[in-house]
């Protein structure tokens, strides 16, 4: 006998309750998990080292998961900021899902750090669909990229909390158009916060820091409520 | 291309939910949203390859596409716009990103034989 069940069953359950377990490990333990996501080649690793050393210099514990298919290059050239790094390495797979996440936690105690990094592998179709457990999720897009990526990809801007223009040092050598990024971006996503910065001539940065603090003490609150 | 992922995820899915119980499944119905960032025909390649050997072999993959909809303040209605993609209403020109429906990857029902004995006498 031909039967049909009904489910209405998340695919991609299993994830969504390993990232939910995860964020409320974070929220407990006080960490703020912020995870980076981009194309390859937008910047995450030299802005997210910067990121790294200007918190470490305003006294917060940081420590960062980068992922990669292969190599131990991003990881190196964090760890020069002095925070602890571990590599994830994804060995082809085009994302990090939540359980790679938590594996990679292992033997770091939480509760002494105040934000933990994960940046992404370079990719802006897959990420998407998988929550890792982090209180914010950031879409970074470079100047030489062209205003119009947002429209092309535009599931992952429309999951994320917060969009961060990088490379603006060279934005008058790639006649960038900053309205035609903040129209394409608010396309996709009506109303998205975007930050203009360059990790390397400092631009943006503390306005950057002060939002990941804000949003911190906002999280903090709520746990303690 | 996270597409095979996301079939292995269908064959837990339903593999769970089938638990011991007998029987041959024969299609696997799914929904999947303009903003759930998985290509339909991708998956139905994927899913070929994610169900072999397992107790899905040989089923078929129904997608039923669900298009973005988002909650205009306008209006006080839940609007579909149009395709290509965008979140301005159809009926007032609002803009907003107050998502509704779009999002889902959802395994919604399987079918199965649970006799499947009798098919090849």
């Amino acid at each position: 006998m031909t039967r049909i069940v009904e489910l209405r069953a998340g695919v991609l359950k299993k994830n969504d309750e390993l990232a939910r377990a995860l964020r409320s490990r974070m929220q407990q333990a006080g960490v703020f998990t912020v995870n980076l996501v981009s194309s390859p080649g937008t910047g995450k690793t030299e802005f997210l080292k910067q990121t790294l050393i200007a918190l470490r210099e305003q006294g917060y514990r940081v420590a960062a998961l980068v992922g990669d298919l292969e190599t131990e290059n991003d990881a190196n050239r964090l760890a020069e900021s002095g925070a602890p790094v571990r590599q994830i390495l994804t060995h082809g797979l085009c994302h990090l899902e939540a359980a790679m996440i938590g594996d990679h936690l292992e033997g770091w105690a939480l509760d002494a750090l105040d934000f933990l990094f994960i940046e992404n592998v370079g990719n802006l179709v897959c990420p998407s669909s998988y929550d890792l457990g982090e209180a914010l999720r950031v879409v970074l897009l470079s100047v030489t990229e062209g205003e119009d990526k947002p429209r092309k990809y535009p599931t992952i801007f429309n999951s994320a909390d917060l969009a961060i223009v990088t490379k603006m040092d060279l934005a008058a050598a790639c006649e960038f158009d900053a309205d035609a990024a903040t129209a394409s971006i608010h396309s996709v996503r009506p109303g998205l916060p975007i930050l203009w910065t360059s990790a390397r001539r400092g631009t943006g940065m503390s306005e950057w820091l002060e939002l990941l603090a804000t949003r911190r003490d906002a999280t903090r609150t709520v746990a303690a409520g | 291309m996270h597409e095979l992922s996301i079939a292995h995820g269908i064959v837990d899915t339903v593999s769970t939910a089938l638990g011991d119980t007998p029987g041959v499944v024969r299609d696997v119905s799914i929904a999947v949203g303009a903003l759930s960032g998985v290509v339909p025909d991708a998956l139905h390649f994927c899913f070929e390859i994610a169900t072999a050997d397992t107790r899905l072999s040989g089923a078929t993959l129904s997608i039923e596409q669900v298009p973005v909809a988002i909650w205009c303040p306008t209006c006080a209605a839940v609007v579909e716009p149009p395709p290509p993609l965008s979140f301005r209403c159809p009926v007032c020109n609002t803009v907003s990103g107050d998502v509704r429906r779009g999002r889902e990857l959802d395994v919604l029902s399987y079918t199965f034989d649970d006799e499947p004995a009798l098919e090849g006498a």
